[in-house]
């Protein structure tokens, strides 16, 4: 395999994770052994094998483009943790000019 | 008997004939809740007056009228919680739509009724990754119900369910069911909708019945299969008369016994107790042969690659934005940081690392891509074995249920434990467990489950064979 210690902390940084100095001690062991234990994929050759997304393999599922009924925008809104103006909000996401 | 303990048909009946009403119903369950579920925690919640305004409409010649199905905690039921065993859904997220096998349900007369315990998110196999309670195996209460389905399992085997809908990504039906005893059901891909399921791992869920029957099991089923256009992955097939062919028995049918599943690392006493049905199945006409399935021991890499990508792609959305916990009052990334961090438990951010780092630049091919390729051999295995078989024998669990805290600190050793089960939902097969008697450990019996897989929307001869093996 391409390695055998995964960087927990940079991983954590992809995954928009948080995680404690504690955290990353634990789980690096765990997280090495689980990938150490994958390693015996390599042992297969397949090279000439088509990869399998889904089991069941459903194309171009398209539907009619009508309008339907869609939820209530007050029970979607109410499930955000901050709303404003019919709207949920959220931090700043553009900076300053 | 006490209703908690009757049949699907038994309890019709008595609604039909006008002995108890679906209110009686839902007010003897809920009396049977609250004195067991303190000791038990098989439920989250339940909401007994939406539960009774349910039942006081119910159409009693409906399927399903009258009859209440306990849900898993990550099936959305509008207006009732869906935690998914999550801090990060406890609070502030009702449902507002209901699933596709809630609609269902409910078009048959069923009652949903209650929200049931699960590991957070459906990862894991022992529901004590749930955040927000324990559930103990009803048989012994050192030790765990299995998991994801914990809840669902171990309400129905407790009398405290007449049946509950659970969710199968590696064996999160077919496992509790095993460890408690019951029926446990995971259709094949595509043949229930997962619309308003929360998604762990998109090409390996499906949602299926927990029952006391085999016939109680059918009956769920059929009322929850066929095809939803808000699933773009459930398949436009006609669905079966379930019930029809369920007693046809097993005289004729070739059933195969995969060599690969009864090798080392299997308990002798689970041993014992899969092949004495198996014996009785033969006795009762089938064919038993051997068969070979000779990527199983890649099963588990090939699975902890797959399901992890897609939950970490699938858990991106609990971000502190549209629902659930906001944490953070800094710029957008803190505020997904902090959210995700205080919201989530350890089993989860394991599985997203794993998952982020499988679909990493440059570790994508060595794992992921990798992976997938070793799928299709799985699934090949399958076809093969199905070519000369109706249908597959095997223990559902190497052994009895463990004690709780056995594996808390090595996730490894846990997910070895799933060999028997993952295979199935990596060929997108159908499976289930079916009880085989118990096991005695340490003075307690614990129950044994016999699986049964069958071919992709294989179901008719699934729960025939299921039935059969029940009745021997």
């Amino acid at each position: 395999m391409a390695t055998d210690h995964i960087d927990v902390r940079y991983v954590a940084g992809l995954a928009r994770l948080h995680l404690t100095d504690e955290e990353c001690e634990v789980f690096q062991p765990q997280l090495d052994a689980i990938l150490n234990h994958a390693k015996s994929l390599l042992e297969l050759d397949v090279n000439d094998i088509e990869p399998t997304a889904h089991a069941v393999p459903v194309d171009d599922v398209m539907r009619d483009d009508v309008p339907g009924i869609s939820l209530p925008v007050e029970s979607v809104l109410a499930n955000a943790p901050e709303q404003a103006q019919q709207q949920i909000r959220v931090p700043k996401v553009i900076a300053d000019a | 008997m006490p209703l908690s303990q009757e049949s699907i048909s038994g309890l019709r009946q008595r609604l039909t004939a006008g002995e108890i009403t679906a209110v009686d119903l839902v007010d003897q369950l809920a009396a049977s809740i609250e004195a067991r579920n303190p000791e038990l925690g098989a439920y989250l919640s339940l909401d007994l007056a939406a539960a009774r305004e349910c039942a006081s409409q119910a159409d009693l010649s409906l399927p399903l009228g009258g009859i209440p199905i306990g849900i898993k905690d990550n099936i959305n039921v509008l207006g009732q919680p869906c935690t998914c065993g999550s801090k990060f859904l406890q609070n502030g997220y009702t449902s507002p739509y209901d699933a596709t096998v809630i609609s269902r349900l409910r078009a048959q007369g069923a009652i949903p009724m209650g929200r049931l315990n699960m590991d957070e998110f459906a990862m894991g196999s022992s529901t004590e990754n749930s955040a927000l309670g324990r559930t103990v195996n009803p048989h012994a209460p050192d030790r765990i119900p299995g998991g994801s389905s914990g809840g669902s399992a171990a309400a129905v085997a407790a009398g405290l369910a007449i049946a509950t809908l659970g969710s199968d990504t590696g064996g999160s039906i077919r496992q509790p069911a095993s460890h408690c005893g019951v029926v446990g059901l995971k259709p094949s891909y595509g043949r229930v909708s997962r619309y308003g399921l929360v998604a762990f791992a998109s090409s390996l869920d499906q949602i299926g019945p927990i029952t006391r029957s085999v016939e109680d099991a059918a009956r769920v089923l059929q009322a929850i299969a066929g095809h939803d256009p808000r699933d773009s992955t459930s398949l436009d097939a006609p669905v079966p008369d379930y019930l029809a062919t369920l007693e046809n028995g097993v005289a004729g049918l070739k059933l195969g016994l995969p060599k690969e599943y009864f090798g080392e690392g299997i308990d002798e006493d689970v041993r014992t107790q899969v092949m004495a049905k198996v014996d009785q199945l033969e006795k009762a006409g089938a064919e038993i042969v051997e068969i070979s399935l000779p990527h199983t021991e890649h099963a588990v890499a090939t699975y902890y690659i797959i399901a992890p990508a897609e939950a970490s792609s699938n858990l991106s959305r609990f971000d502190g934005i549209r629902y659930g916990v906001r944490k953070g009052d800094g710029d957008l990334l803190e505020v997904y940081r902090d959210s995700r961090e205080h919201g989530f438990g350890a089993e989860v951010k394991r599985r997203i690392l794993l998952g982020t780092y499988v679909l990493s630049s440059g570790y994508y091919d060595a794992y992921y891509n990798r992976a997938q390729k070793v799928r299709t051999l799985i699934r090949r295995d399958f076809e093969e074995a199905f070519g000369e078989v109706d249908a597959i024998l095997s223990p559902v669990v190497p052994t009895a249920a463990r004690r709780i805290g056995e594996n808390s600190d090595n996730p490894l050793q846990e997910y070895l434990s799933d060999i028997f089960t993952l295979a199935a939902n990596l060929a997108g097969i159908c499976g289930i467990s079916v009880p085989a008697g118990c096991v005695s450990q340490g003075g307690q019996e614990l129950p044994v489950g016999l699986q049964i897989l069958g071919k992709h929307l294989g179901e008719e001869t699934l729960l025939r064979v299921a039935r059969a093996a029940e009745t021997v």
